[in-house]
């Protein structure tokens, strides 16, 4: 995995990488707690338990910290709805760590290199909205990252920032990490919540939301693993420097894992102020188009975003921009596609990803994807029937936002509707002409 | 109170519903197929949608699925908006991606929800072209038959399967669009309510597996109201006929029983009703004259005639109109009401704590909503299967409450489900062995039958110390009693479970001093007291103006004291001893028998005139609530075989009297019979009101038992004669046996033949006919309840000792305990065989192996069983099986056992 991690850059430090600086200044992993707490480590923690909740809920909520799965839902306002005082009773943390997004792999990397600080910011964000249990719910695949966080763990008990009234306050803390089964839907958080009470991944009824009723019907916070790992530095220095830290790019706040994948010459991921443009993301870092190959569209931030095209590379890459371009940030690791590249078989691929990912729980995305698929099969196979484009438009509507139980086929619809909209005549190629 | 807007009209509803389900009893269609009255609300088909604006001003809306989003004040929405008919089009098109084109051959055509909701759509045309996917079916036993290609996966069958019915062998695997339902392989379902699937799967991919074997659409079938004879409960079904066969059972709603729900035994054990040795015509013994109704009738008042005095024995399987004209024939002194003394006097007790008591008996819907639960004694999900059911939703109560706490209402299913987890309401079960209500039970105790009535009354006496102490408990009994006893004074609307199955009248009088110590201490306390038979507590009522018991009358014709025997509808094997019925029947110089069994008193008697069974004729039962139930007449046999002379007990009894006495029949309709029945037993006074009388009218018109659909009516009886002869004429019931006839929704009397509306085919229909969904028949429910509670009750002060050494208690199976199912061919392939349950201590110390013979002697019987070692059973007692050539035992009784080779 460490040979995709491409970050690439120099001057490096606490103050401008939050996320990255310690793997970057070791040159390797910070897997031993003595190497990470010289690197600042554990520091945020000592300083928040000596805080107030509230404050350190504050904190957070005034960096304007947002979710980094993909929707972008602000941190601090997440926490202001679960539940405190003395009555609040059992509440969970919950870091959703099951990076399945089709050409993700930031949570891995930073799972992987930085164990601890991923940690750290649980324990620390478990003090903040008082939850006494933590859970990281990881991919089945990121074996290298179980390993290394059950280790860091390991090392966090003994040395007494994980247990009973660590670090000498009435706090008790207990982490422990879950592997899932390998299953998309367990991204979705409370379908992932499901999944870690032992029940089917079907993702549940909202309202009530996980921090009213949540795992084990008890307040529960769910965070991505990126989002997480923002914390300790925020507690550190502030939230005005996190707010800094975007140079002005955005109104966003903090630094962002960038990635490419694709026919870039350069792949991999980067640290970079949150509104980097796509252009600086592929021509600076990623070097360009590998030799031969043009850029025909991207796709913004996973699978289950809107294609982007080459005139978009300019606009910043924070969720507004991009949702105002008509499509969504979603992970920021860019996907992209070259002109040799055919868009049916490319949207096709997706699709097929998403109709077997599923879960089968309500009809429009479990019968609908897969008729999806066969469609876009007999377009790429150049067996298109009249009406199916029509077909495949009305699907991108009725299996969009709000039809569908969870947003696993809204998701799914938007590579295609956005390829439906930039690439309507490679659609059209594929209708068999009428005999 | 809320108002809401649908296509710009107003309306005022609860507020307390979703918009489906207040859209639903205005009377508004919207298609559905995950959301169940039962079952509440999950979101997964989408099928509801419509769409929903912020306020009047708002022109744009969004789709929001009805079954998901509450009916709150001032809410805007648009069932017929485009763009939500269109959506909801797509939901049954995507749906039609996988279903098969196989509605001709499919059991479910013709009262398939999916077909209704297809037309209802509007989906006419598939634009999928592609291939579907295909699964494998289970074997899942004798009653139910998969068909898993047919699935739409709405999730509703293992909803009800293991969320609503508590079932452990059924549950949903795989994912995308191959979702499987079933078993984790083929096997028997193990739920006694696994019948209910056929109902709660709109489509057809389980199937009433007995209906297939002499499948007819429901269309071509014709129905009545009526009540299921298997048990004391009286749930409401609607048997389908064709040919002078019953077809199938399906469930009738009555919003204050059975509500949606049936037990196995009630749905598929109608197959007696159609077996070929049933007597059929009159049968004069070695004789082979043919009779006609007025031969049969001067014949069996001449066998009378030549008696010096005779006596009769009713049943508690017969309605209380044939017991009655059983009684008005022979005279009250004369007549048995079918029982043994020992159950005579249960049932009386029963009587007599419903009637005298403080405490009422909630129906079944007030029961599901009981608190905290104690089962005293009785194995209801053997006994009494729905009740069972309805005791489990009780323990979800909690659930509700804590929902509440976080605003979640009580048809959103799911939060509840993940808000609850694992906790209860509390359920106390004291037994003598394991019972299928256990897994929700907050404690169980095993002991003898003593000892579980010695454990209510001290419960009863923690909770009020005027009522009787109990000496000489154990510690470990003192902390049972201690812990129920609060838990129940924990509760808001405790609930006390019982039953004559144990034949104990301790017990009983226990759970009754437990009801009125806690009506006492101001509690809203239910008590609900189950009997062995469908007409149990009826036969109960009919005592309070006399009745003897069975051995008495038994004796009184062994003795000479009688020589003229009437028995009806009893095969008295089964509630007397043997020897006892052999000696009397031997004596008796007439033995005139009625029933629509051929037992072995049939084979045995001079005449048998051929009783009708609950398809052939009508009645009253009474159930364990005290509500007084009518069943009506599904079909006449003899338009079908001319030859067939059927008919009701009451008739022919009251027409033999008539004889006698030589006078003109004075009951020619039921109402003349329920009325006198009314005038002369003031316990009965209000049963005419149990259903419609036959005057009814509904503009102007009879209620076809018939669909309009029904066909083949003028061909029907061509093999006996190319002339199509009148159709039966109902005297008896404001029905017609015709599809001329009011049918559906205009029909708003409590008398609903069979579930159907316009653009309604399957049981879903129901709807239309209820107040509010899920709630009652417009018309109310059916049944008028005979019997509340007095202001306060005396305690029980006879508090019995513990037993010492082997004693007997009877074991109860829901297939093989009641005798009439059990004739059903396909009942019977579930019926245990017998056995002699023994604890796993008494085995050791007996030395006694696991299916091994032993010789058991009891209450002066013996016989030969071979051994079952129940690790749950309590030491000490001796199960014996309540199964067809077992002795019948009561408990406590001595028992010894001894094994054979």
């Amino acid at each position: 995995m460490t040979s995709n991690v491409n970050l690439g850059l120099t001057n490096v430090g606490p103050e401008t990488h939050p996320l990255t600086w310690r793997y970057t200044k070791s040159g390797k992993a910070v897997l031993d707690i003595k190497e990470y707490e010289a690197l600042e480590g554990y520091a945020a923690l000592k300083k928040a338990v000596a805080m107030p909740q509230a404050d350190v809920q504050a904190e957070v909520k005034a960096a304007n910290l947002r979710g980094r799965g993909g929707a972008g839902f602000p941190t601090g306002i997440k926490w202001s709805l679960i539940p405190m005082g003395p009555d609040a009773g059992q509440k969970y943390l919950v870091c959703n760590a099951d990076e399945m997004e089709p050409g993700t792999f930031k949570d891995r990397m930073l799972m992987e290199e930085l164990p601890h600080q991923l940690v750290e910011a649980m324990i620390l964000a478990a003090y903040a909205i008082g939850a006494t249990k933590g859970y990281i719910f990881l991919r089945g695949e990121y074996i290298l990252a179980g390993q290394r966080l059950t280790a860091a763990i390991d090392q966090a008990k003994a040395a007494g920032y994980i247990g009973d009234n660590l670090l000498g306050t009435d706090f008790s803390f207990e982490l422990h990490v879950h592997l899932g089964a390998g299953r998309y839907i367990c991204g979705e958080e409370t379908a992932l919540i499901n999944c870690l009470e032992g029940r089917r991944a079907n993702p549940r009824t909202k309202p009530p939301f996980p921090q009213q009723a949540g795992a084990w019907g008890k307040p529960t916070i769910v965070n991505n693993v990126e989002t997480l790992m923002n914390i300790p530095a925020i507690l550190l220095r502030g939230p005005d420097w996190f707010k800094g830290l975007s140079q002005g790019k955005s109104p966003d706040a903090g630094t962002k894992m960038y990635g490419i994948s694709g026919r870039a010459k350069i792949t991999g991921l980067w640290e970079l102020p949150i509104g980097t443009t796509g252009r600086e993301l592929l021509y600076t870092h990623g070097g360009g188009m590998a030799d031969g190959y043009e850029l025909m569209c991207w796709l913004p931030g996973g699978a289950s975003t809107d294609f982007l095209m080459p005139e978009h590379l300019d606009l910043a890459m924070d969720y507004d921009t991009i949702m105002k371009a008509g499509s969504r940030m979603g992970t920021a690791l860019i996907m992209v596609v070259d002109d040799k590249q055919n868009i049916i078989s490319a949207v096709r691929n997706l699709e097929q990803f998403f109709a077997r990912e599923s879960c089968g729980w309500c009809t429009p995305c479990r019968d609908g994807l897969p008729w999806t698929v066969k469609i876009l099969e007999s377009i790429e196979a150049g067996e298109g029937q009249e009406g199916d484009i029509s077909t495949l438009q009305q699907l991108t509507r009725f299996l969009g936002p709000g039809k569908t139980f969870c947003a696993h086929a809204p998701g799914a619809m938007e590579p295609l509707q956005s390829a439906l909209k930039f690439f309507p005549a490679e659609f059209t190629k594929g209708i068999k002409a009428k005999a | 109170m809320a108002t809401i807007h649908v296509d710009g009209k107003s309306y005022d509803v609860n507020g307390s519903d979703n918009l489906l389900e207040a859209c639903l009893t205005l009377g508004l269609d919207i298609p559905y197929f995950c959301w169940h009255p039962a079952l509440g609300s999950v979101g997964a088909c989408r099928q509801c949608a419509v769409k929903q604006f912020n306020d009047e001003n708002d022109t744009r809306g969004r789709l929001v699925m009805s079954c998901m989003t509450p009916a709150n004040d001032k809410t805007y929405i648009a069932i017929k908006d485009e763009e939500a008919k269109s959506f909801r089009k797509s939901v049954v098109e995507w749906l039609m991606t996988n279903h098969p084109h196989d509605c001709p051959v499919c059991a479910e055509g013709g009262h398939c929800h999916l077909q209704d909701m297809t037309v209802m759509t509007g989906h006419n045309t598939r634009r999928y072209r592609f291939t579907k996917r295909t699964h494998i079916n289970q074997d899942l036993g004798p009653f139910v038959n998969h068909e898993m290609n047919r699935c739409i996966a709405c999730y509703r069958c293992v909803r009800y399967y293991d969320d609503y019915a508590g079932g452990k062998d059924f549950g949903v695997y795989g994912a995308h669009d191959n979702v499987y339902f079933g078993r984790p392989e083929s096997g028997d379902l193990e739920s006694e309510f696994s019948g209910n699937l056929t109902e709660v799967c709109p489509t057809g991919v389980f199937t009433d597996k007995t209906h297939a074997d002499h499948y007819t659409r429901k269309w071509d079938m014709q129905f009545a109201p009526s009540v299921c004879q298997s048990c004391s409960v009286g749930c409401n079904t609607s048997p389908g006929e064709r040919y002078g066969e019953i077809r199938r059972i399906e469930n009738r709603f009555n919003g204050s029983v059975n509500q949606y729900f049936l037990c196995d035994r009630g749905r598929f054990g109608y197959g007696y009703v159609n077996r070929e040795d049933r007597p059929t015509k009159p049968r004069l013994a070695s004789s082979s004259q043919v009779f006609t109704i007025d031969s049969a009738l001067d014949q069996a008042a001449d066998l009378l005639r030549s008696a010096k005095r005779v006596v009769g024995i009713g049943s508690p399987r017969a309605s209380l109109e044939t017991n009655f004209a059983l009684a008005n024939l022979v005279g009250s002194g004369n007549v048995s009401y079918g029982v043994s003394a020992e159950e005579q006097a249960l049932n009386g007790l029963v009587y007599k704590v419903l009637k005298e008591g403080s405490v009422t008996t909630p129906n079944l819907r007030d029961i599901e909503k009981a608190d905290t639960v104690l089962v005293l004694g009785e194995d209801i999900t053997q006994t009494a299967p729905r009740l069972a059911l309805a005791v489990r939703q009780a323990a979800k109560t909690l659930a509700f409450k804590m929902a509440a706490a976080k605003k979640v209402p009580e048809w959103n299913a799911a939060p509840i489900k993940n808000i609850v987890q694992s906790e209860k309401s509390p359920i106390y079960i004291a037994s003598v062995t394991a019972t299928r209500l256990d897994d929700v039970a907050a404690s169980t105790t095993r002991s003898s039958a003593a000892d579980i009535a010695r454990l209510g009354f001290a419960v009863a006496n923690i909770i009020d110390s005027s009522s009787p102490a109990v000496a000489g408990l154990s510690s470990e009994q003192t902390e049972q009693a201690q812990a129920i006893a609060a838990g129940l004074l924990a509760a808001d609307k405790p609930l006390i479970v019982s039953g004559t199955g144990l034949k104990s009248q301790a017990i009983i009088q226990a759970a009754a001093n437990i009801a009125y110590a806690l009506k006492f201490r101001g509690k809203e306390v239910g008590i609900a007291l189950t009997l062995l038979e469908a007409n149990s507590l009826g036969t109960a009522l009919l005592n309070t103006q006399g009745g003897e018991s069975i051995e008495a009358i038994l004796t009184a014709v062994r003795d000479g004291a009688a020589d003229g025997l009437v028995v009806v509808e009893n095969d008295l094997y089964q509630r007397a001893p043997a020897e006892l019925v052999d000696a009397a029947l031997k004596a008796a110089k007439v033995v005139l028998v009625l029933d629509h069994h051929s037992t072995k008193i049939v084979d045995k008697a001079h005449f048998v005139l051929p009783a009708s069974s609950f398809a052939e004729g009508d009645g009253t039962l009474v159930n364990m609530e005290g509500r007084a139930q009518r069943f009506f007449q599904v079909f006449d046999a003899s338009y079908y075989k001319p030859e067939k002379l059927i008919r009701e007990g009451w008739r022919w009894l009251h027409a033999i009297k008539s004889t006698l006495d030589n006078k003109i029949v004075d009951w020619t309709v039921l109402d003349d019979v329920t009325a006198s029945l009314a005038s002369s037993n003031s316990a009965l006074s209000a049963i005419a009101g149990a259903a419609p009388d036959s005057k009814l009218r509904i503009h102007g018109s009879r209620i076809a038992r018939e669909p309009r659909r029904y066909s083949g009516r003028t061909a029907m009886r061509a093999n006996i004669s190319v002339h199509e002869v009148r159709q039966p004429q109902d005297q008896d019931s404001a029905m017609s046996y015709s599809m001329e006839g009011i049918s559906g929704p205009t029909n708003n009397s409590q008398l609903i033949p069979f579930a159907w509306a316009p653009g309604w085919n399957s049981p879903q229909a129901w709807n239309k006919f209820q107040d509010e969904v899920g709630g009652s028949l417009r018309a109310g429910d059916p049944g008028v309840r005979l019997l509340e509670p007095a202001a306060s009750a005396h305690y029980f002060t006879e508090i019995p000792t513990s037993v010492e050494g082997l004693q007997s208690a009877p074991l109860y199976h829901i297939f093989g305990s009641d005798e009439q199912s059990a004739r059903s061919e396909v009942l019977a392939t579930r019926v245990p065989a017998a056995y002699v349950g023994v604890s796993t201590s008494d085995a050791q110390s007996l030395g006694l192996a696991n299916g091994q013979n032993a010789e058991v002697i009891v209450n002066g019987s013996i016989f030969i069983a071979p051994v079952k070692v129940i690790a749950e059973l309590a030491v000490g007692v001796i199960g014996v099986p309540v199964l067809a050539g077992l002795p019948r035992v009561s408990s406590g009784a001595a028992v010894s056992l001894k094994g054979g080779a």
